[in-house]
Formats: C-alpha cells, sequence, structure tokens
C-alpha cells in the first residue's frame, strides 16, 4: 500500500472546466456536491483505503522567522495570484493507478447545473517507511 | 451498572486515595487502571459494593506504581505524611477535584481534557477521540496537566466561575466520536450542582439543559444546519426544556443575576414560544442589554443587533450593527441576514458569501453557501 495526498485548490489550480463559484449555484447543488464528498470519504473508509482529510478555510498567511528576539514577520492574506489550499485527503491505496483512478472520482463531483465540476486535483505520493527486506 | 454509573464514582474514589496519602497524579491514574478492569470484570461478576471495590483496587494499584517506581522516595514520603486535616466527605474530594482540574494555572484544553478524564472518568483514548487529536497528543495534555497541579493543595476552594468556564467549553464541543460531550457536560454540572449551591452553577445548568432541548432539530438529515426560526420546534425536547426553565427559575428569585442566568433566560424565552412568530423579542433584547451591561462582550453585541432587527425592525438592526467592529467573528452573517430583510438581497447575497468565507466550521460554512446560492438563485430568476 502506499499513501498519496489529494490536495484540492482554491487558487492556483488550471480552471476547472464548470468553474462558476458556489454560491453562484442553486442551494440544491450546494446540497448535492457536499453530499457527494461525504459519500467519497464514506466508501473509502468502507474499502479500507481512507487515511484523513481536512478542509481548510480561505483565510491564510505566510510566516517566517526575523532573527532572535523578533516576532515572526507574517505576509498576508494571501494575493489573488498566489496558490491557495482549500483541503487535503490522504489515502492509503495498492497502486498509483488506482489513486489517480479516485482523484479522477473525487474530480467529478456534480457543480453548477448538477454537472460535474471536472475541478484539476493534485496528487502527490508520499514518501514511503524504508521496508525491512532491503536493509 | 452502566458506564456512566461507573464513571460517577470516579472523583469520589481519586479522594479516597488522595486523602489516605496518595499524590494526585499517581492517584487519578490508579483509578483509571481499576475502571478498566471493572470494566472488564464486572459483567461477569458485579461487586456488591462498587465504590468500595474500586477504592481497594485502585488502592492496589497504587502501590504497585509506587513498587514500580525506582526511586523509593515517595513511599518514604508516604510513610511519613501527615493524614489531610479534617474527615472530608466524598462531596468535598468531589468538589476539590472540579477545582483543582479547572484551577486558573491550566490552559483551557488542559482544564477540559483533566476535567473529563479525573472528574468525568473518561478514558484518554474517549477524549482524544472527541477532540480529533492523536491519543498519545491527549495523553502528554493530560500529564503535563497533572503536573501542573501537582503542587496545588487538594482541599483548596478555588473560584467557581473557572469550574463553570470549564463545563460550558466542554458543552460546546458538541460530540463528535463515541462520546457526548455534550451530555457529559450536562452530567458534570448536574453533580456539580448537587454539591454546591450557587445561583450561577443553577444558570449554567439551565442554559445547557434549554441548548441541549434543541439539539435533534439543530441538524437536517443530511448533518446540515438549520437555523432557529426554521426549526421543527415539535422536536424539542419538552421534558429537557421544562427542567430548565425550573431550574433557571430558582436561580433567578435568589436575585443575583449573573452571565449564565441572562444567557438561559434567552435561551428559555426561544423555547417558550412555539412558533417563531411568538417569541417575545423585546424581552430578549432587554436580556442582552442586561448580559452586555454585565460582559461587555463584541459576541453578546452582536447577538443583540440580531434580537433588535426583530423587535424594532431591520433598520434598528442595522444601527446597532453600525456600532460594532466589523471584523467580529460572524459580523458578516449578521449583516447579510438584516439586509435580506431589509429587502436588499444584492448585499445580503455578497455578505452571506463573504461570511462563507470566513466560517469558523464546515456545517456553519455550507449553511452560508447556501443562503448566498439561494439568493442569487432569486436574483437570476
Amino acid at each position: 500500500m502506499a499513501k498519496y495526498l489529494l490536495l484540492k485548490h482554491y487558487r492556483g489550480a488550471p480552471a476547472a472546466v464548470n468553474d462558476a463559484p458556489m454560491d453562484q449555484w442553486t442551494p440544491e447543488e450546494v446540497t448535492a456536491h457536499i453530499q457527494y464528498m461525504r459519500d467519497f470519504a464514506t466508501r473509502l473508509q468502507s474499502t479500507g483505503e481512507y487515511v484523513g482529510e481536512q478542509a481548510l478555510s480561505p483565510e491564510g498567511t505566510f510566516v517566517r522567522y526575523d532573527g532572535e528576539g523578533r516576532p515572526p514577520v507574517t505576509d498576508g492574506p494571501f494575493a489573488e495570484t498566489k496558490d491557495l489550499v482549500a483541503g487535503w485527503m490522504v489515502i492509503d491505496v495498492e497502486t498509483y493507478e488506482r489513486a489517480i483512478e479516485l482523484a479522477g472520482e473525487l474530480s467529478a463531483a456534480p457543480g453548477a447545473g448538477g454537472k460535474p465540476i471536472h475541478e484539476w486535483l493534485e496528487v502527490r505520493p508520499a514518501y514511503g517507511e524504508q521496508a525491512t527486506a532491503t536493509e | 451498572m452502566n458506564d456512566s454509573l461507573l464513571r460517577e464514582l470516579v472523583p469520589a474514589v481519586i479522594g479516597v486515595l488522595v486523602r489516605r496519602g496518595a499524590d494526585f497524579a499517581t492517584a487519578e491514574d490508579a483509578v483509571q487502571d481499576a475502571l478498566v478492569e471493572a470494566v472488564r470484570k464486572w459483567p461477569d461478576d458485579p461487586p456488591l459494593d462498587p465504590k468500595g471495590w474500586l477504592v481497594t483496587v485502585a488502592w492496589r494499584k497504587f502501590l504497585d506504581a509506587l513498587r514500580a517506581d525506582t526511586s523509593r522516595r515517595r513511599r518514604e514520603e508516604l510513610v511519613d505524611a501527615e493524614p489531610m486535616p479534617g474527615q472530608g466527605t466524598a462531596v468535598d474530594d468531589t468538589l476539590a477535584l472540579y477545582f483543582l482540574c479547572a484551577h486558573p494555572a491550566l490552559t483551557s484544553a488542559s482544564a477540559v481534557a483533566l476535567t473529563l478524564r479525573a472528574v468525568g472518568g473518561l478514558t484518554t483514548r474517549q477524549i482524544a477521540q472527541a477532540y480529533l487529536v492523536p491519543e498519545t497528543t491527549m495523553a502528554q495534555r493530560i500529564s503535563r496537566a497533572k503536573r501542573t497541579v501537582s503542587g496545588v493543595r487538594f482541599d483548596q476552594p478555588g473560584d467557581v466561575a473557572t469550574v463553570l468556564r470549564v463545563l460550558y467549553l466542554v458543552f460546546n464541543e458538541g460530540y463528535s466520536g463515541d462520546v457526548d460531550l455534550a451530555a457529559e457536560a450536562i452530567r458534570l454540572t448536574r453533580q456539580l450542582a448537587t454539591m454546591i449551591d450557587h445561583e450561577e452553577v443553577a444558570g449554567l445548568l439551565a442554559l445547557m439543559l434549554l441548548h441541549h432541548a434543541r439539539r435533534p432539530a439543530r441538524t437536517g438529515p443530511d448533518g446540515r444546519l438549520v437555523p432557529l426560526a426554521e426549526q421543527d420546534r415539535s422536536r424539542w425536547d419538552t421534558v429537557l426544556i421544562a427542567e430548565g426553565i425550573d431550574v433557571l427559575q430558582a436561580a433567578l428569585t435568589r436575585d443575583r443575576l449573573g452571565e449564565f442566568q441572562a444567557q438561559a433566560a434567552i435561551a428559555a424565552l426561544h423555547a417558550d414560544a412555539r412558533t417563531v412568530e411568538e417569541t417575545d423579542w423585546v424581552q430578549i433584547v432587554e436580556w442582552y442589554d442586561e448580559l452586555v451591561r454585565r460582559t461587555g462582550s463584541p459576541v453578546a453585541r452582536l447577538n443583540r443587533a440580531v434580537a433588535v432587527g426583530e423587535a424594532d425592525g431591520s433598520r434598528a438592526g442595522l444601527a446597532a450593527l453600525a456600532d460594532l467592529d466589523p471584523s467580529l467573528p460572524r459580523y458578516a452573517a449578521v449583516a447579510a441576514h438584516l439586509h435580506e430583510r431589509d429587502g436588499d438581497p444584492v448585499t445580503a447575497a455578497r455578505l452571506y458569501a463573504q461570511a462563507a468565507g470566513s466560517a469558523p466550521n464546515l456545517p456553519e460554512r455550507d449553511h452560508l453557501l447556501r443562503q448566498a446560492a439561494r439568493l442569487n438563485t432569486q436574483l437570476r430568476g
């Protein structure tokens, strides 16, 4: 099994096919979308491929160390051009192909008009544990 | 014997061990170990005297822990230790534990965790699940908290307000995992109310009961948040409401008003209305005035603006809002609501979308998004 991080972006990913912002959908479309996401996570739990997930608020700040005895420097809220992660899910699957298949399903979540969003999701393999047998 | 009855004995048993000379941290661990054994053994072999059984087993666990301790120092100290002054009762011990676990030297997160374990008798795993952190993280938080209060004298009375704050925090966490923290907070506050005669303890208990009574109506079948005005009031728990109102009225007759009583009074006025139209908003505004006078809390001011909007119309509500800092949490949501009532759906939709962007949790965000979506759909149609 190998772990993959699926990243969803508020900004920074290529534009989705069905790109209307959520507040421009109908309330029923919002509900259908939320249900789809919930069902997706539940299904992965039942197949034993779910590790964890977290949705993130769009508010964020960059922070860096500014030297001894000084408070950290902050920068933000992020400028419009910066990449902004909306949430992550970690899955634990047999193959890379399975990770891609699941990300594809997640990207099919319904949006405006009840049609799939075709949103671009980022799939990132996590480094695995060193196998004992290769010692 | 069910789980919560078993857990009711926990603080008293810790108290007995401490009075026998055990230090709080080790005593608390020993009682947790005894609980685990009780859960395993009691179904087949229930004891006649559950508390006596727990004391015996916990004391043995405590002595085992001392023996396992590489240093003999503590055992020697124990032999030399003076017995605790006075003949404490189980009630004194339990009460002392509430104060110790809510000690002002603890951070709120630590006080909450320690209260749930030492007073509530929950396991570290259950507490970790409820707060969605790894068990090892919660174990560390609890053991650091125990170290922080290790020098505090066990029988020292504290400020009841600190205990109430901790119980209120537990209540507000709601429920996730297999532990219902709201119900647990009610159980602990009920227990506290039997031991200490204090109007704000009653006020907090009433507040919890009245809020808990509405819980079945607060979320829809798909987990969505249902706002007060749209709740199916036939699903409110009338037994809890009646109890909450009784507890509150008894507290109010003492004429020593406090923050929790004022909040409970507002909850009682909502609970009293059979339909949203019957809500006595004028009285609710008066209680918010009282709350603002007492606490100066910006959150109370924000809620007051909503109530003013209902009592005196949306213009008055917007005027009340104008005095407040727009960076307050939920300010945009309140502004959106008032603008919609004021007949300005364009502004309301924009503010709902903005509020969704800064919502503190997903159910609220989803609710605010739906509100924006609803108005934008109407505006397009």
